[in-house]
């Protein structure tokens, strides 16, 4: 057993290939070439992006992201305009006549995964015309810190009332209690084209196109 | 020593000194702001100050102040078994050392005091005044005691020897900023900035003797004359310039030779342990040690306060004997476009060095100390051995070689003048030339900015 040899193993195919050692001529080993052309490249960068700066004509970061040249967002005078269908902040939108166009049905605080939102339903007063047919919320509580902008509250909701097209992020506070949007706050938020209605019409009861109370 | 003199040494010590200090302060930013247009980034801007509700941001040129309040209000640390004697006396002698250092720098040619007077009083308005001779010296006006007077701080007979004697000072104090920090990396990092700074203290006295030879003197303002009157250094001795250069990087411990503070392997270095202003005084040091280097390398080999055809006495472009045109100066203007430009040379000098700093990476210590004992050094020596055997061979031929070379010198002074008008000329045409940008829209972010006008939705500062 002591004097056992194992049969080695033949080394294993690999498609590598050895990477050659840098030449070792003159021009390689006395570094100069090099250096030269590597401050060459630092110049050319400090020129160009030197005169770019002077001249106030540095590259556009969204725009010319591709270009060569600095294209830094400098962060709270610039900011990356977001897409489109960006989901933000909700904000709750109006009827014609500014009141609120929820109608507290807890469609968005059932769908929302989060349970960041929190809605308490109230009746219309006696002898006006919504009473009976919808509710309001008496107070309608998003925490912007739990929320995880799914957009599932959009989704659900049937009457267009909560939207996220604010294009606004979520915004970093100094407490916590600053993270609750209550209802106030989130009517008070426009969307990005600047309007608090949506363009989706609604019809109020006695409208003649209201399709009634008793459908 | 007249009442005159006096107050003219403290001047120019004030001169000097306050150079050094204001361009190491701005270093530090153009060490930043300059790495930062390499890298393509905007870099620091942030510093602001606020004169009447309008805000100033000075391209960033605020933050070496902010830096060196901070420094003050910082905690002044020290470890608890740290030797305070050595401990305290390390960042003194790192910053003393450098600007004993600039006192036999000569910034400018002599004044003629009696030219000066004569230029205001009697020649208004100002423009034209009498000019100096070329070759004589300025007799001293013994009875108005007007005498001329050097633009050196410390016109010491012994010039180069001083300097180097004083800059071998900055190992001692790294040496025992390591020592007393009673910190590992503190000794790590004195060892290497002592092995470092011997080794290629070697070399930076060995590429200057060839130049020596060459000036004859070692004295640098007659080494500037010498210059003025023949060759740049840089074309009598280019192996010395570039071997100076090196050496001169590698004592500044500047990438590619910060070995002594390589943050990545020893935290900072010798002075990892100091805080503070102590700390800030290393770090000013280091900066002041890039001027006083670039001071050297101006005097010796870029000719100092000449300029290329510019003589004491006015413009003369000659080709060996061939005088092409003379326009005489005043004396107090040539005076001082001669400060002027040895100031900017060193500017430039300085601004080459963090072109140096910001494009090569770190050696590793072995490669050092090879490039510093086995490239350097010899080639230093063979420089000497080189120099001394061309100079004896021009100096024991006749007077047809020394007409030639004095033509070469010529040339050299007309190349020097012909590539510093091309190089602003295409400054000055490339900073005017049409910029053209891509614009590839890329994504809904892009379409969205397009709407709104761009991303610039305010305006920048600097």
């Amino acid at each position: 057993m002591d004097n056992q040899t194992f049969p080695k193993k033949p080394p294993a195919k690999t498609n590598a290939t050895a990477v050659a050692y840098a030449a070792r001529d003159f021009e390689t080993r006395s570094y100069l070439p090099e250096i030269f052309r590597g401050v060459g490249v630092s110049m050319k960068h400090f020129f160009d992006n030197t005169r770019e700066m002077m001249r106030g004509s540095r590259p556009d970061p969204v725009l010319d992201r591709f270009d060569p040249g600095i294209t830094t967002i400098s962060y709270p005078e610039q900011k990356r305009p977001y897409p489109e269908r960006f989901r933000g902040i909700h904000r709750l939108t109006t009827r014609a006549d500014a009141s609120v166009r929820c109608v507290a049905c807890l469609c968005c605080s059932t769908a929302c995964p989060a349970q960041c939102i929190y809605i308490e339903a109230g009746e219309y007063p006696e002898g006006d015309k919504r009473r009976g047919y919808e509710r309001y919320p008496v107070k309608f509580v998003v925490d912007e810190l739990r929320c995880i902008f799914c957009g599932y509250c959009v989704e659900a909701c049937p009457c267009d009332a909560i939207r996220m097209d604010t294009g606004m992020h979520a915004v970093p506070y100094d407490s916590r209690d600053q993270h609750i949007y209550d209802r106030d706050l989130l009517l008070s938020i426009p969307g990005r084209d600047g309007t608090y209605e949506t363009k989706n019409p609604r019809h109020e009861p006695g409208d003649p196109t209201h399709p009634g109370i008793s459908r | 020593m007249t009442a005159m003199q006096l107050l003219s040494t403290i001047v120019k010590i004030l001169i000097m000194v306050g150079f050094v200090l204001n361009l190491a302060a701005i270093l530090t930013w153009a060490d930043r702001r300059q790495s930062s247009m390499i890298q393509d980034r905007i870099g620091p801007n942030r510093a602001v100050i606020k004169i009447f509700g309008r805000e100033f941001r000075l391209a960033g040129l605020l933050h070496p102040a902010a830096d060196g309040l901070k420094f003050f209000t910082k905690e002044d640390f020290m470890p608890l078994r740290a030797d305070r004697l050595l401990f305290m006396l390390a960042p003194i002698m790192a910053m003393g050392m450098v600007f004993t250092l600039v006192g036999t720098i000569p910034f400018g040619d002599t004044i003629c005091p009696r030219l000066f007077h004569l230029h205001f009083v009697a020649h208004w308005p100002l423009i034209e005044g009498p000019s100096a001779q070329r070759w004589g010296t300025c007799s001293p006006d013994v009875k108005n005691g007007l005498y001329p007077i050097e633009l050196i701080a410390a016109p010491l007979g012994v010039g180069i020897l001083y300097v180097f004697a004083m800059s071998g000072q900055g190992i001692i104090a790294a040496a025992i900023a390591g020592w007393s920090s009673d910190n590992k990396f503190s000794l790590l990092g004195a060892l290497r900035a002592a092995s470092q700074m011997v080794s290629y203290e070697v070399t930076l006295g060995m590429s200057l003797i060839g130049a020596m030879m060459i000036y004859g003197t070692v004295r640098l303002d007659e080494m500037v004359r010498w210059q003025d009157n023949h060759a740049w250094g840089i074309f009598v001795q280019p192996l010395a310039f570039f071997l100076f250069f090196a050496a001169a990087v590698a004592e500044n411990k500047r990438i590619p030779f910060d070995l002594p503070e390589a943050e990545s392997e020893l935290v900072s270095g010798y002075f990892t342990e100091y805080a503070g202003m102590k700390f800030g005084m290393f770090y000013f040091a280091e900066y002041a040690e890039v001027v006083t280097g670039s001071m050297l390398l101006v005097t010796i080999f870029l000719g100092g306060w000449t300029l290329p055809f510019f003589h004491r006495d006015g413009l003369t472009i000659e080709l060996g004997g061939l005088r092409l045109l003379q326009v005489p100066v005043s004396h107090v203007w040539m005076t001082l476009l001669g400060v002027l430009a040895f100031f900017g040379k060193v500017i430039v000098v300085c601004w080459m060095q963090v072109f140096v700093r910001w494009t090569l990476p770190r050696f590793r210590y072995d490669q050092l100390m090879k490039l510093g004992w086995r490239v350097l050094l010899p080639a230093s020596l063979a420089n000497i051995l080189v120099t001394g055997v061309v100079w004896l061979a021009l100096d024991k031929s006749g007077p047809a070689v020394s007409d030639a070379l004095k033509v070469a010198g010529d040339v050299t002074q007309a190349i020097v003048a012909v590539v510093l008008a091309y190089l602003i000329g295409s400054l000055v045409v490339g900073f005017f030339a049409p910029i053209k940008h891509l614009r590839t829209l890329l994504g809904s972010s892009a379409e969205e900015s397009v709407k709104r006008g761009g991303t610039k939705s305010e305006p920048m500062q600097a």
